[in-house]
């Protein structure tokens, strides 16, 4: 069982003096004892140009078809854009931050960006709660329900995201849905308030996502040697006291990852909410920022707009990826 | 773990147990309801079995649609991508763990910036250049963005499979006279197998789920299209067909399923005996 962010089996080697990110930029080669360190054979001058031959293929994909493209989001968001220009019949003309102005003086905007935060904070919340309390469960029962549990996850975790959103919509319906029958909601139509339709959406975001977390931290308990937990025992450790103690903090690290991982994903959630919710919920009310820019993209042809709004949505991802980074620097992880 | 005591134990596994059924649910009920024949998939009073099974939704989905045209797209640009990204990944993996060059950390922290970007953002910038590029209403303007945004997630990935195999075997290859190259090939490649068919799975999940740039990108070839626009058909403002979007659903979930339950398998062949001491 491996999970996305496992970063594989590897030896543990000695924890070297330089670990902790080199704020240089890593110049190499640097002087020190060679006994045995990760990262291959190197000598000084050595193989200079091998890494960046083999590095080719990648940093032409990524600077053609992701760098570049964030740079003409950015001049876009700068730019007047609408279907005019698009068409190619009128010169476009540079806004400065004009774009920007419009944007921040919409309420809606500041309305959709509150609306993804709490959807967000709300789903990662329960995508951790299950997927720990699982992942506890999970060492403590036998084979077969452990089994029963880890394949039914491994489905739900499979399952794409368009077809699981479908699935849940049919479950959910108030006409043919199973789920209201069993609740005794009669018709009650979850799609038609604000609420009940964002709450649909998280519960579908936390089926198909809580079965990452769990498995990476159920991952992550067996990991633990059992002769620290022995010993701990044998010191006279309560139970509430060795996690306190000895499992949480060799946890921290895989907690640490899915924590990101969980915000990055739930905040630009894209395809359960246009097809939940059908593009945004009645009069825009499930908007969140990835499908708003799409619509003001798309819909309505303010390709200025929606770019602006992408921006925004890439600053507030590049701010948590930095928080992640700092923690991982803290940890003194090699990179 | 110390031995929990035996009622707590048997609460446990039944828990585990109905929170495996209630999982699985879904599932089930997308599977059963493609299988319901016609008037029983919209009934008011939807009964959790059938005694009729039939194969009416399937045969409507795969006539009314091109549905196995599109199928194969789907299989068409979730297959490039999985292959061309694992092989380009593999090698910039190799180049960032088992090399020291200058700007290595830089590159390392643009890997990982990369993945948190919304792809979906980028979707206005994107169509544009595939416009320019001339593919857009062709597979190509699917295949390219997605090979970009799975490849750095599976870099990161791989990093861990590469840095797990160790120096000695490298140095042990280059006594024996190996070149930098076979050793990429003939001993690197085979040790990190496992990894790449574990990191293959991220891409083609992510790349068979997109139905964004299918959306924006295929708009007057729908000869080109990809499964998800051919769902969303069945979508329809008066009654919805859903025995037609469940068939649809289950036609598209289970490859994703089956190619799972198969890398299990090869996961845990892991890195065992990679050295013989």
């Amino acid at each position: 069982m491996t999970s996305p962010t496992d970063h594989a089996p590897r030896p543990r080697s000695p924890k070297r003096p330089e670990t902790a990110l080199p704020a240089t930029g890593g110049k190499a080669p640097r002087p020190g004892p060679r006994g045995g360190t990760r990262g291959g054979p190197r000598r000084a001058g050595q193989g200079g140009w091998t890494p960046w031959l083999y590095l080719a293929p990648a940093l032409v994909v990524l600077g053609g078809l992701l760098v570049y493209p964030i740079y003409q989001l950015g001049l876009i968001s700068f730019l007047e854009y609408t279907q005019a220009q698009v068409s190619g019949g009128q010169p476009t003309t540079f806004q400065g931050f004009g774009n920007y102005a419009t944007l921040f003086g919409d309420s809606q905007f500041w309305q959709v960006l509150l609306a993804t935060v709490l959807f967000a904070a709300a789903c990662v919340v329960t995508t951790l709660g299950l997927g720990c309390a699982l992942a506890v469960l999970l060492t403590r029962v036998r084979a077969l329900p452990r089994l029963a549990l880890m394949l039914a996850a491994l489905g739900a975790w499979a399952t794409p995201a368009i077809t699981g959103s479908t699935v849940f919509v049919f479950l959910f319906d108030p006409d043919y849905g199973p789920v209201n029958r069993i609740l005794g909601l009669g018709d009650f139509s979850w799609t038609y308030g604000r609420y009940s339709a964002f709450t649909l959406v998280l519960l579908e975001v936390v089926w198909c996502s809580f079965p990452f977390v769990m498995v990476t931290v159920y991952a992550g308990i067996k990991a633990i040697p059992g002769e620290v937990l022995e010993a701990a025992s044998l010191d006279g450790a309560s139970q509430w006291r060795t996690w306190r103690s000895v499992t949480a903090p060799m946890l921290r690290p895989i907690l640490v990852v899915v924590t990101i991982q969980s915000i990055i994903w739930d905040f630009k959630v894209f395809t359960q909410i246009y097809v939940m919710t059908n593009g945004g919920g009645i009069a825009g009310q499930n908007l969140v920022l990835n499908v708003y820019a799409y619509q003001k993209a798309f819909a309505s042809s303010q390709y200025s707009l929606g770019s602006a709004i992408g921006v925004v949505m890439l600053l507030i991802l590049l701010a948590v990826t930095l928080v992640y980074l700092r923690l991982l620097r803290r940890r003194g992880e090699e990179l | 773990m110390p031995l929990v005591r035996r009622p707590w134990r048997l609460a446990a596994e039944a828990s585990a147990l109905v929170i495996a059924v209630v999982v699985a649910f879904p599932l089930y009920w997308m599977v059963l309801s493609a299988f319901k024949p016609a008037g029983e998939v919209q009934s008011t009073r939807p009964r959790p079995w059938t005694l009729s099974p039939s194969l009416d939704s399937f045969r409507r989905v795969f006539q009314q649609q091109e549905f196995g045209r599109y199928f194969l797209n789907s299989l068409l640009v979730a297959g490039t991508v999985v292959i061309v990204s694992a092989l380009v990944a593999f090698l910039a993996a190799t180049a960032v763990t088992r090399f020291r060059f200058r700007f290595r950390t830089t590159l390392l922290i643009m890997f990982l910036v990369a993945q948190m970007v919304p792809i979906e953002a980028l979707t206005i910038p994107l169509f544009f250049q595939m416009r320019d590029l001339g593919l857009l209403n062709t597979l190509g303007s699917l295949i390219l963005p997605h090979l970009a945004f799975s490849l750095p997630f599976a870099i990161w990935m791989l990093r861990g499979f590469v840095k797990a195999v160790p120096d000695a075997l490298e140095e042990a290859a280059y006594i024996d006279g190996a070149s930098r190259t076979r050793f990429l090939w003939q001993i690197l490649f085979p040790l990190v197998f496992p990894g790449l068919v574990a990191t293959s799975v991220f891409s083609f999940i992510s790349t068979w789920n997109d139905f964004l740039f299918a959306k924006s990108f295929i708009i007057s070839d729908t000869s080109q299209s990809t499964l998800p626009m051919a769902l969303l058909v069945f979508f329809k403002p008066d009654e919805n067909d859903w025995g037609g979007i469940m068939a649809g659903s289950t036609v598209m979930t289970v490859p994703v399923l089956v190619f799972f339950v198969l890398v299990q398998r090869r996961l845990v062949s892991g890195l065992g005996g990679a050295v013989k001491d």
